[in-house]
């Protein structure tokens, strides 16, 4: 058993699963704690689920899908934050009919292009296991954007998010800085789109902060402990996946909100030691 | 003021109206909403190490009036004037952190000012706050965390400061305390101060002009004065003078539960 898990571990494909799921995890930890202190859930499904209608549009014009990808999430986000400012819209309404429109949309755009095949499970429940070099290469990349215009702009984002006018008396640039953080959140959104897939994106950003947040007393300890929890999940949930013979990327999310479970009803399991 | 707002605004900017003591200045600002006009040509001035005080009832435009002057709201017409590179101490109505959100006194704190720890520490003390430092924002008590936002405001150092309802929240008695906390600090600090309040007698001692607010100005002037002026009275009924009679004091007692006057102990 301990000869199938070395070989497990050392065999490339697993090797660049647990690359990619926990450098995704460690950005997923901080950007997911500012989705939940600022209720983005919802918005962030949005996003995800325009994410297929990118891949079907990059693949009937023949672009590079994860270029497509990139360039519509971010697209979608930038007209969300444009329509989110129309006060006369119902934003929950918005997102519901945008998230469910775009899927539909891009699952009947992908149909109708027949002269391709696509694995559309695979971007709907994520194929890990499959991620290449050129994946691999993306998510370490927007990896270390984001991370580096998190840590640029973290006393900022945290102060606007607290209160946001405050934040603008203090000299804020408030519209600035929210469209960067929406920005930042498209681009993981659109390079985790391979990993857990289309439905379960939202639950890599939301399940580790939240199962963060008894253990915090800090911004800062929250969205570290989250990515500290969101790695763990990638690597048990391989394991397990391995083990069970079940999918990867759900198999994450399962792990995830376990260890969710534990310390909302359990917080002094980690408390205690540390 | 029908006249272009752009055009008014930077005449007012580069006129020399203003002289150097004014920190902020608003003329004839007028606002609505739905139709409804919440304010009515109302101008003030605030000068260095003065405290302006406004007072109304609930709805009159108070808190709208406030946020036109901070640049959060744009006014329907009329023109602010601010001394160039002003640095502005806000302290809002309400700020209600999300529960989610973890974050302790002195980090919500720090997001004010992350370098300078003296000028945290000296802070802290002077608003007797010190204890509170490793308390969730979430779980302190009304009147704790109204010296917590002031706190905030003070560490930018601000040559103004700007309080919506100082006072919410905070019990009768610490109420006038706070309100003679703000004196002080203007004394102290120079700053001038633009506060919202609903009760006159509280924080009479403690401001150099009162405007009354309903939508227009109903009166300005010295508290002394503003608290005889009809139309004060009519806007407050005539009991608000009545009982807690009107009294100019130096600091030389303290408020009781009630808001009454307590003497000191003289030991």
């Amino acid at each position: 058993m301990i000869d199938s898990m070395t070989l497990f571990f050392t065999t490339d494909f697993v090797l660049y699963a647990l690359a990619a799921g926990i450098s995704l995890s460690l950005v997923a930890g901080p950007l997911g704690s500012f989705i939940v202190w600022r209720r983005m859930s919802y918005f962030g499904d949005t996003l995800a689920h325009s994410a297929l209608l990118g891949i079907a549009l990059g693949l009937i014009t023949d672009s590079n899908p994860q270029l497509s990808i990139i360039f519509s999430c971010l697209l979608f986000a930038f007209i969300l934050t444009l329509l989110d400012r129309r006060p006369s819209l119902s934003t929950d309404a918005l997102l519901g009919i945008l998230a469910h429109s775009s899927l539909a949309l891009g699952i009947v755009v992908l149909a109708l292009a027949d002269s391709v095949r696509v694995d559309l499970e695979a971007y709907l429940f994520g194929a890990l296991l499959t991620i290449g070099n050129a994946d691999l290469i993306w998510i370490l990349l927007v990896s270390t954007v984001v991370t580096i215009v998190l840590y640029w702009f973290w006393n900022d984002f945290v102060s606007i998010t607290v209160h946001s006018e405050i934040a603008e008396i203090e000299g804020a640039n408030v519209k600035r800085l929210n469209l960067i953080l929406v920005l930042l959140i498209a681009l993981t959104i659109a390079v985790s789109m391979k990993i857990v897939g289309v439905l379960l994106i939202t639950s890599l950003l939301i399940i580790p902060p939240a199962a963060a947040r008894s253990l915090a007393s800090t911004p800062e300890q929250m969205a570290v402990k989250a990515s500290l929890v969101g790695s763990v999940s990638v690597v048990l949930g391989l394991i397990s996946a391995f083990y069970f013979d079940v999918p990867v990327g759900p198999s994450i999310v399962v792990v995830a909100t376990l260890i969710f479970l534990l310390f909302y009803f359990y917080p002094s399991v980690l408390k205690s030691k540390s | 003021m029908e006249s272009s707002d752009n055009d008014s605004k930077s005449a007012l900017e580069s006129s020399g109206e203003f002289s150097s003591g004014v920190l902020l200045a608003a003329r004839s600002i007028n606002k609505e909403f739905a139709d409804k006009k919440i304010l009515e040509n109302i101008s003030l001035t605030i000068e260095e190490g003065q405290i302006v005080t406004l007072i109304g009832p609930n709805g009159a435009g108070k808190t709208t009036l406030v946020r036109i002057v901070l640049g959060l709201l744009q006014p329907d017409s009329g023109a602010i004037y601010h001394r160039p590179a002003l640095r502005i101490g806000y302290m809002p109505q309400k700020v209600q952190v999300e529960p989610t959100l973890p974050l302790t006194v002195s980090r919500f704190l720090q997001l004010a000012n992350r370098h300078d720890r003296e000028l945290l520490g000296n802070t802290l003390n002077d608003l007797k706050i010190s204890h509170l430092q490793d308390h969730q924002l979430t779980s302190i008590s009304g009147g704790e965390l109204q010296r917590v936002l002031l706190a905030r405001a003070l560490l930018r150092k601000p040559e103004l400061l700007i309080l919506d309802e100082p006072a919410q929240g905070v019990d009768l008695g610490g109420q006038a305390e706070l309100y003679r906390l703000i004196s002080d600090i203007s004394d102290s600090q120079g700053c001038g101060v633009l506060m919202i309040s609903h009760d006159l007698h509280l924080v009479m001692s403690s401001t150099d002009e009162v405007i009354c607010l309903n939508h227009h100005v109903c009166c300005h002037g010295k508290p002394e004065h503003v608290s005889n002026d009809p139309a004060y009275l009519n806007l407050f009924g005539a009991s608000a003078s009545g009982d807690l009679a009107v009294y100019t004091h130096h600091h030389d007692h303290e408020h009781g539960i009630g808001g009454g006057v307590k003497e000191h102990h003289h030991d």
